[in-house]
């Protein structure tokens, strides 16, 4: 109960001490809430993400195979699927037809899908949310496309998605295949890519090695591909904004050194004065160290509580801008939060830790000083 | 209101620390309701055999990263922008800013 009562003395000292400098730690906690916010909300929000992808792709294709001329995706000719059918442990071969459309309306750019057995009926399309947000044309409900020979193809849309499966197909248009071949002059005969399906998963590189022996034009896509480019996409664009964080902490750090390094003439004597009346160095040191334990963990806990409300409450208000670029059609969104106690626990060794170690140190080398000397320097 | 400065501060600890378990708990409530909404994401992603999530549409290779080209730059409408580093020294010119894209 002793040592409690006098920690609670020394940390009574302590917030006095602060509080006298009112105006620079008010202002140091400000600045470090705000470092810890920008690394917690970008923490947060990729990994949020990235949980999200993972688990909603767990659906995707098992493979995909692209045909390449020239090093660019081309149109693959419906005869490789046969091919493709004759390799064992191939269960089907499907055929897609998708492409895009730019809007030169609304600057919008649309992903456009054949499914026949979803939508066939001509003249009608199945739109995302995305879509029926950005047309022009809201009251008719009708989207006029430009053909490729310069003619209009009007197309009414007969049905919007839900708001649930908006970050899968905010921008998608369902259109049928006759529609979709007056558009683009499709060639028959052709598909954009084909889709397969096997009959067991651990067979799926064995499979792509022989397509791309058979098909040398080809390029195999893997479901594991999928996720992983997304895992990387995530990474990467974490690993970007942390590099642009990385002035802004640094810029911390060297306010925070500098601060915890260089105690002044004023802490000087102070510490000088509490030896002079009998004060341990330990005593002395307990103060330092509850000074910096105060301004970080007061940072730290503010920090990470306003980057949850940021992500998960205002959809990452603040990211918003960077993350649209140019698109025009842009998904409404919600994350479901995804954070771990191991997140947190990072966080806390990444900004509390140095900065109260830092504190301590200089403050251990004033308080082994005689006091004498101290004062009078 | 404790007239110690340290009680208050303890105090505000606490109530920092019952905030972080708040939002760790609502992390995992919110998992749990959202659950109907994942379904639906997945379903649209099993039925359409759709291979990305619709993120960005500025571009073609952002907004299908998974069939974009190997490394091909510039491969898109006038208006996209490069997500390569050196596609962000250099603007879009002005007479194709008048477009629809502003």
């Amino acid at each position: 109960m002793r040592v409690i009562e006098k920690h609670r003395n020394i940390l009574d000292f302590t917030l006095s001490s602060l509080a006298r400098r009112k105006g620079k730690n008010l202002s140091l906690v400000f600045v470090y809430t705000f470092v810890v916010f920008l690394i917690a909300s970008v923490t947060f929000f990729t990994h949020s993400l990235k949980t999200e992808a993972e688990v909603i792709l767990r659906d995707a294709p098992e493979m995909m195979v692209q045909r390449l001329v020239a090093g660019r995706h081309d149109l693959i000719p419906m005869s490789y699927m046969d091919t493709i059918r004759q390799i064992r442990g191939v269960q089907s071969v499907t055929s897609r037809l998708w492409g895009y459309y730019f809007d030169p309306t609304n600057g919008a750019n649309y992903t456009l899908l054949v499914k026949p057995e979803e939508h066939s009926t001509s003249g009608t399309i199945l739109v995302g949310r995305g879509v029926a947000r950005s047309v022009r044309s809201k009251q008719t409900g009708t989207i006029p496309f430009k053909t490729y020979d310069g003619s209009y193809l009007f197309l009414r849309i007969k049905e919007v998605f839900t708001a649930e499966s908006e970050l899968a197909n905010a921008d998608l248009i369902l259109i049928s295949e006759a529609d979709f071949k007056r558009l683009f002059a499709y060639p028959d005969g052709y598909a954009t890519d084909l889709v397969l399906h096997v009959r067991n998963a651990n067979e799926l590189p064995t499979i792509a090695t022989k397509i791309t022996h058979l098909l040398p034009d080809t390029r195999p896509i893997l479901r594991e591909e999928i996720v992983r480019t997304y895992d990387a996409v995530f990474s990467w664009r974490g690993g970007l904004v942390i590099v642009v964080l990385l002035g802004v902490v640094l810029a911390f750090f060297i306010l925070a050194w500098e601060k915890a390094t260089g105690l002044s003439a004023e802490e000087r004597r102070e510490i000088g004065i509490l030896k002079g009346l009998g004060w341990e160095t330990t005593d002395v040191l307990f103060m330092k160290f509850w000074e910096g334990a105060v301004i970080s963990l007061s940072a730290f806990f503010l920090g990470i509580l306003c980057a949850y409300g940021h992500v998960f409450f205002t959809s990452s208000m603040l990211f918003e801008p960077a993350l649209k670029g140019w698109s025009v059609i842009y998904p409404d969104f919600r994350l479901t939060p995804v954070i771990s106690a191991y997140q947190i626990s990072t966080l806390f060794f990444l900004t509390v830790l140095p900065y109260t170690v830092a504190t301590i140190v200089p403050a251990w080398r004033a308080a082994t000083v005689d006091p004498d000397t101290v004062m009078r320097a | 209101m404790p007239s110690r400065m340290s009680t208050r501060f303890v105090i505000f600890l606490v109530t920092c620390v019952a905030l972080v378990w708040g939002m760790l708990l609502h992390a995992h409530m919110s998992r749990s309701s959202t659950g109907h909404a994942l379904q639906e994401r997945r379903e649209v992603i099993r039925r359409f055999q759709l291979s990305d999530l619709c993120l960005f549409t500025d571009a073609r290779y952002i907004r299908h990263p998974v069939a974009a080209d190997l490394h091909t730059p510039f491969q898109d409408y006038p208006l996209s922008m490069e997500h390569f580093p050196s596609g962000s020294l250099m603007p879009v010119p002005p007479h194709l800013r008048r477009g629809g894209g502003e």
